[in-house]
């Protein structure tokens, strides 16, 4: 046998780990993402210490800025809530973007058209309207999933362009603006908008934001301490088991996907009646993808995906002020993004394994 | 001392978390010598045998083959280093022959040519026969060449005879006596005492990670090593309940059903079961064990053929329905985390699985699985770190008395059991079998599919074989013996054979 020297290292599976001592090493995993960026900023003359904190200062230096970082909070938290319920089924839902978007023509309808109602009976249609519209389409890959075990993933991602083109085609003609110059819809009439209300701190942000909070909370309470909860626990984890159960699993899917895609639905009708005033091709805007990221990296929490959605829009708002100030395109928000995510992933690796060395008996 | 161990471990250590699965293990096997490797589940073996064979590298303490430091960092190394794994789950190519395995990428490693390895090793194995036509012990002798081939002369064989029938254990063993004489180093791990005493030279017991000591086969006996491995004396008898016989409860008429290819499962298939009985089942594995036991469940449908519960009939009812008619049936699956448990909730999660439904109101009320949970770990010696542990962190035996527990609090009037005891070490075993006699003498009718036939022939009434899905008999057990249940084990596959001859 030729000689070779000896195996020094291998990896070595970790038993469970405090949770606390967890999160420190993801926490440590970012600071390290943002130090890889940083060096990427160097490499490209800047200092990343001024760019960092002209990012900070542009997504929370002043209330306005605030407000406008809790705008696009708002949307990203509410889509990932959506998303991480259907997650927790074990059903890779990755239509959130078209699911907002249904939500939003359907919402839209009602602005357009029945705009007469009062305002307290026109808003809650308008939500209703939403929750249906992007539940109903979220329903159409889990009926075809539970009836012919069709892939859920490509499923909901090709059913985002048809709704994304549907918007296109309702800009351009039915729903054009005569009076604009633009192909575009018009603006919501007052009653269709929604009011606002003081956030702590931060000065008055359209009412998605206890829409958003209420949502966090009521998730996480369906989710560990309903039955429906428990079911679709089970399912995600074992589908076998929940039919040796006798649980009805085809009905579980089915419901649980309407809850995840009438959730997006509503985040696209706050976003048209909130912040956009109108439907636009941008009301999804990337959020669908981007919360697939912001639940992995909460773990599939509601509270984590809070936080982490609110961390990414500190992001994107910061990368938009870096932008303007030292003219570098605003992708770098997603490289960012993407050098985290990998980092993060990479230490839940290390939260798994970690690197033994191998003592000598002596024979 | 004049020639090295072929095999010698010193001071092999591995640990995995905070629990050492083996600890300082030395051990030694020599040319020409079969050496049983004898432990609980828990106990290491797996752990060893996996250092072996490269799948593990050991955190502490040498290997030495033929008296020289080897350093396995895969299975490419243990191969080439002459080590021959025979795993429990065959690894084969089931379109291509047994010679075509065998040969199968091995271009200039074929030490033995398939033909005069199946001589030398008294193999019955048709080399031209396709590994699809194969039995599980035809294809158990397909492994076994393959590592012979490439000359593999320190084999290790993971309970290989779990699946086989007594007739073709003694055919194995013929074979291991054969490496004997051929001078190969041969290490089997198994459970089974019977056989432990029966081929082996010596015999090495396991006990937590540790080495409890090597003894001459010939210098021991059963009792001493059970008492070796659990550490204190235990009662080995399998013991029958007696029990009034009650009325009949499950009753299936000419029940067959087919897979999606359209190939039988179970064929005309008719048994009755009464309470206060135990009906065992018998078969080789894939006999259609599986799907009978499933279409009773409700979790597969028939071709055709009827299942009466008390009177109801059931066939296919999907288990929900089932539950509906009010038939209180409880059914313990093979694979316990794959169906029946939840291997990622805790206990008190997994209690809640068949009775949550019965809350009342839209909330989960996990107190009442709480305070069942401390009673079920505390009565049936569950070992856990706590009630939030997930349940996939158990070992196999806690594993399946949770779900045993489960099923058995739902007061069930039917239960089905397959293969109960399978992955369960000696202690746990016995519990589970008083568990199902208590459940006899309370009149619960019990189906139990088993594979250990001493088993089966001293805990059921009635012994039904089945052979390649169908019934071939149903013996009264006092007046059956293994060699009867073996040969009608293998009824339709010896006149297979004969065709071919």
């Amino acid at each position: 046998m030729p000689k070779r020297p000896p195996l020094s290292f291998h990896l070595v599976q970790r038993g469970e780990i405090p949770r606390l001592y967890a999160w420190g090493y993801r926490l440590l995993a970012v600071l390290f993402a943002l130090m890889t960026g940083g060096v990427f900023l160097a490499a490209l003359g800047y200092s990343p210490l001024n760019i960092y904190g002209t990012m900070l200062k542009g997504a929370l230096g002043s209330p306005g800025m605030q407000r406008e970082t809790i705008k696009l909070t708002i949307p990203l938290a509410l889509t990932s809530l959506g998303v991480l319920l259907a997650f927790r089924m074990r059903f890779w839902n990755i239509g959130a973007e078209g699911q907002i978007a249904a939500g939003a023509i359907a919402a839209s309808y009602f602005a357009y058209f029945q705009a007469h109602l009062p305002t307290a009976v026109l808003l809650p249609l308008m939500a209703l309207a939403g929750i249906l519209a992007g539940g109903l389409w979220g329903l159409i890959p889990a009926w075809f999933k539970t009836r012919f075990g069709t892939n859920e993933t490509l499923f909901t991602l090709m059913l985002n362009y048809i709704v994304m083109n549907l918007i296109t085609f309702l800009r351009e003609g039915p729903w054009r603006d005569p009076a604009g110059g633009f192909a575009a819809t018009p603006r919501f009439p007052k009653g269709a908008r929604l009011p606002e209300l003081p956030l702590p701190f931060v000065g008055n942000v359209h009412i998605g934001w206890i829409v958003t909070l209420a949502m966090v909370l009521l998730l996480f309470l369906y989710m560990r301490y309903t039955k429906q909860g428990y079911e679709i626990a089970v399912v995600g984890e074992n589908e076998r088991t929940a039919r040796y159960a006798g649980m009805p699993v085809r009905k579980i899917v089915l419901r649980t996907m309407f809850l995840s895609a009438g959730i997006c639905g509503l985040a696209g009708m706050l976003q048209v009646a909130g912040p956009d005033r109108q439907l636009t091709d941008a009301v999804a805007g990337g959020r669908g993808f981007a919360a697939v990221s912001v639940v992995w990296l909460a773990r599939l929490s509601p509270f984590g995906s809070l936080a982490v959605a609110f961390l990414f829009s500190v992001m994107q708002k910061g990368c938009s002020m870096m932008q303007t100030e030292y003219r570098i395109p605003a992708s770098m928000s997603d490289i960012l993004q993407g050098i985290i995510l990998f980092c993060v992933l990479g230490a839940e690796f290390f939260l798994q394994y970690r690197i033994s060395r191998r003592k000598e008996a002596l024979a | 001392m004049s020639k090295p161990p072929a095999i010698q471990l010193i001071g092999l250590t591995k640990r995995f978390d905070r629990v050492t699965a083996c600890d300082r293990i030395d051990l030694e096997v020599n040319r020409g010598e079969i050496l049983a490797l004898l432990g609980e589940n828990g106990s290491g073996k797996t752990t060893l045998t996996n250092m072996l064979s490269g799948i593990y590298q050991p955190d502490a303490g040498s290997i030495l083959l033929d008296g020289k430091k080897a350093y396995i960092r895969s299975p490419r190394d243990a191969i080439r280093l002459g080590i021959g794994m025979i795993h429990q789950h065959f690894k084969l190519v089931e379109v291509l022959s047994a010679r075509e395995n065998i040969l199968l990428g091995q271009a200039g490693l074929i030490r033995i040519p398939p033909v005069e390895a199946v001589r030398t090793f008294g193999m019955k194995v048709d080399l031209d026969k396709k590994v699809y036509q194969m039995s599980v012990s035809e294809k158990q002798s397909v492994e076994i060449l393959k590592v012979l081939c490439r000359g593999a002369d320190k084999l290790v064989l993971d309970e290989p005879t779990a699946v086989l029938t007594p007739q073709e254990i003694l055919n194995l063993f013929d074979t291991l006596g054969k490496m004997r004489g051929e001078g190969k180093a041969v290490i089997i791990i198994t459970h089974k005492l019977d056989e432990v005493m029966a081929i082996s030279d010596r015999v090495t017991v396991l006990r937590r990670g540790q080495n409890a000591g090597t003894v001459f086969t010939e210098d021991t006996d059963r009792y001493s090593l059970t008492e070796r491995m659990v550490g204190r004396p235990i009662d080995l008898e399998v013991r029958r309940a007696e029990a009034p016989l009650g009325q009949t409860l499950l009753k299936v008429e000419q029940l067959t059903a087919r897979d999606p290819g359209g190939r039988p499962l179970i064929q005309d298939v008719s048994f009755t079961l009464r309470g206060g009985e135990i009906l065992g089942v018998a078969g080789v594995a894939g006999s259609g064990q599986k799907a009978l036991c499933e279409i009773i469940a409700g979790l597969e449908k028939p071709t055709s053929g009827s299942v009466f519960m008390e009177g109801q009939r059931i066939d296919g009812l999907s288990p929900r329905e089932i539950i509906r008619h009010g038939v209180s049936m409880a059914f313990i699956p093979e694979d316990r985390l794959g169906m029946g448990l939840v291997g990622g909730m805790s206990i008190p999660d997994n209690l809640l699985l068949k009775t949550y439904r019965d809350q009342k109101g839209f909330l989960l009320r996990r107190k009442g699985a709480r305070e069942d949970a401390v009673r079920m770990i505390s009565q049936l010696n569950i070992q856990t770190s706590g009630l939030n542990a997930r349940l996939s962190r158990l070992s196999g035996g806690n594993v399946q008395k949770v779900l045993l527990g489960r099923e058995i609090s739902l007061s069930p009037r039917v239960l089905i059991t397959a293969y109960p005891v399978r992955g369960l070490d000696i202690g746990a075993s016995m519990t589970i079998y008083d568990m199902l006699n208590e459940q006899k003498r309370k009149g619960v009718g019990i189906l139990f599919v088993g594979e250990d036939l001493d088993v089966l022939l001293s805990l059921c009434d009635r012994i039904m074989v089945l052979c390649a899905g169908r019934v071939s008999a149903i013996v009264e057990s006092r007046f059956a013996t293994k060699a009867l249940l073996g040969m009608k084990m293998t009824g339709l596959v010896t006149d297979k054979e004969d065709e071919y001859a």
